[in-house]
């Protein structure tokens, strides 16, 4: 059986939720793997990263130096390329960095990548079971790849729950085994804050949130209006950002902001994973949309299957009467 | 600036709900409509509006067959000067890889400055351009959000990262970039648009052509191969509320003054 690590992502010393996640990951391809933590970075948050993460993984490889300050991932590729075995299994968090990472990585080392993954079903030889998903989640779909000559695989946040099994592994400096990283040809320069909006929806209490099935810059105030009525806040999904009908600032999601309300009425929205990324601490979901098949369907608490610009109104009007 | 767009021709769904069909073994064919991938739309208006600041010319590639060619001709009628299809029996069944390997044997009988690529499409694997800058050896960025060019061959990209931040860098061309929704605003493209692009010859190129090994694409060199569509039951999924209008919207008001969603 072949190496597993698992990259790990990391912020000030802290390591991503997706740092214990992997190990289940890892527990699924082969659930007798010894599993190796990769953390690249510098100094003390590096230490700290690495200590963080050694309670759940049989062995992590630390890899310290300047070029690793900033995760960038061309010189990471690199680094990854020249240290690791070349039948290795790489698994690595599907996020923004994953996604500069891991598919030139696959190239690099002549890997199979299978990206995104969902689930995984389990190894029949060289050949990984593994489940994903099409068309922003509308469906799924079994996938078999090939890991015979190695493996990146990235894995969807969430999908897989952390352990509770120590491993309590030894941290082991690799830092002098990278080799040549030549010169970047892509530099990092600096990070732009998101901007601040006129209203925080990370701190509301009650979100009306919008989606496609909103149709029309116009018709936004149907959902104002309803927020109005309720005391709450509009906020929305990608789309309406990217029609430029609502600010950046009240994008749920991944790129966007997360939330912690109590109570989220999604309007008009499929459900995709990036959205449902943003929203935290298990709110009272309502989900109104007129496809009967949309995934949002599947983790809200009450559904409702309605053209949300007839329904919408109405329950404005109604919670107006009833006050 | 030479820019090279790779385009992918998709079910649209925000014109269809995508199910499973009869058999449960595919995703229902029957009266799909399909347009170019939404991401593609982008890249495509970001490499006109760099050509229209610093010169050059746009041209849009996809891998695929005779029906393809439509949407290398609407993005031609949005203002792509060329159009390029890769079309060959031996492509049929190829994976990310396989599809980054034709790209890489089209992209090697030009010369391009910058190659674009949606950040991802149907199959939300969000890879082929990060596979195609390796294989070309070129810098990468994935979900771009912002570009400028630079003196010096050089670019100044904006990459959009998780809580909304954006992660700005400096790339050297030639470079692969995967675009990000939002980075513009794609312009309309009207029927008279199409009009003036719908009898312009678009050049073909097979294996040959491009001086591919069939085992190398398509199925016979694809290590990650997609088996099934199914549709997965999670959980008990959401309480419906059903009834007329009126009865549903009181149920709603109940559960939403238990839960604190009305103040």
């Amino acid at each position: 059986m072949a190496q597993i690590f698992a990259t790990i992502v990391h912020k000030a010393g802290v390591p991503d939720d997706s740092a214990v996640e992997l190990v289940t990951a890892a527990r699924k391809i082969d659930a007798g793997a010894t599993v190796t933590a990769l953390v690249f970075g510098s100094g003390d948050d590096l230490a700290a990263a690495c200590t963080a993460v050694a309670p759940a993984y049989n062995e992590v490889w630390k890899v310290d130096g300047d070029a690793f300050a900033y995760p960038n991932a061309e010189v990471i590729r690199k680094a990854m390329t020249n240290l690791l075995p070349s039948d290795a299994i790489v698994l690595v968090p599907h996020d923004t960095f994953g996604m500069d990472l891991s598919p030139g990585l696959a190239i690099k080392m002549d890997s199979a990548f299978a990206s995104d993954v969902v689930g995984i079903e389990g190894l029949d030889g060289g050949t990984l079971n593994i489940v994903r998903q099409e068309f922003g989640g509308a469906v799924s779909t079994h996938v078999q790849c090939d890991i015979s000559q190695g493996a990146v695989i990235n894995v969807r946040a969430g999908s897989f729950a952390p352990e509770e099994t120590q491993a309590n592994g030894q941290v082991v400096d690799k830092s002098g085994d990278v080799g040549d990283l030549g010169a970047a040809r892509r530099k990092f320069l600096e990070l732009v804050a998101a901007e601040v909006g006129d209203v925080d929806i990370t701190k509301e209490e009650v979100l009306v949130s919008i989606g496609r099935g909103i149709e029309d810059e116009d018709n936004i105030e149907i959902a104002q209006e309803l927020a109005e009525a309720m005391g709450a806040v509009v906020s929305c999904s990608r789309p309406i950002v990217d029609a430029k009908w609502l600010e950046k600032s009240r994008q749920v999601g991944t790129s966007g902001q997360t939330v912690k309300p109590k109570v989220y009425l999604a309007c008009g929205i499929s459900g995709s994973f990036q959205h449902l990324g943003g929203l935290k601490g298990n709110p009272f979901i309502v989900a109104i949309n007129k496809n009967p098949k949309a995934p949002i369907f599947q983790v809200a608490d009450v559904g409702i299957v309605a053209d949300i610009l007839d329904f919408l109104p109405d329950l404005t009007e109604k919670i107006q009467e009833s006050k | 600036m030479e820019i090279l767009v790779c385009v992918k021709r998709v079910p649209d769904t925000s014109e269809n709900e995508i199910e499973l069909n009869r058999e449960g073994n595919d995703i229902e064919r029957d009266d799909l409509v399909y347009s170019v991938n939404e991401w593609d739309n982008y890249a495509v208006e970001e490499a006109i509006q760099i050509v229209d600041k610093v010169g050059g010319s746009v041209t849009v590639v996809t891998v695929g067959d005779e029906e393809d060619e439509e949407v290398l001709r609407r993005e031609m009628a949005m203002g792509a000067n060329n159009g390029l299809l890769l079309a060959d029996d031996a492509f049929q069944g190829s994976d990310g890889r396989g599809i980054a390997t034709i790209l890489k044997a089209a992209v090697e009988k030009g010369n391009y400055d910058l190659i674009l690529t949606g950040a991802l499409a149907d199959g939300g694997e969000a890879q082929i351009g990060g596979m195609l800058a390796a294989m070309l050896d070129v810098p990468f960025a994935s979900v771009v959000n912002s570009i400028a060019v630079l003196d010096g061959n050089k670019l100044k990209v904006g990459r959009e990262i998780e809580g909304g931040n954006q992660e700005m860098s400096e790339i050297e061309l030639p470079c692969v970039l995967s675009i990000q929704t939002g980075i513009n605003e794609p312009r309309y493209v009207g029927i008279r648009g199409i009009r003036k692009v719908a009898s312009v010859e678009i050049p073909s190129m097979g294996a040959a052509d491009l001086g591919l090994d069939a085992s190398a694409v398509g199925s016979a060199g694809a290590r990650v191969r997609r088996m099934d569509y199914f549709v997965p039951e999670i959980g008990d999924g959401a309480e419906m509320l059903e009834g007329s209008t009126d009865e549903i919207i009181e149920k709603l008001i109940e559960m939403l003054k238990a839960k604190g969603g009305l103040k």
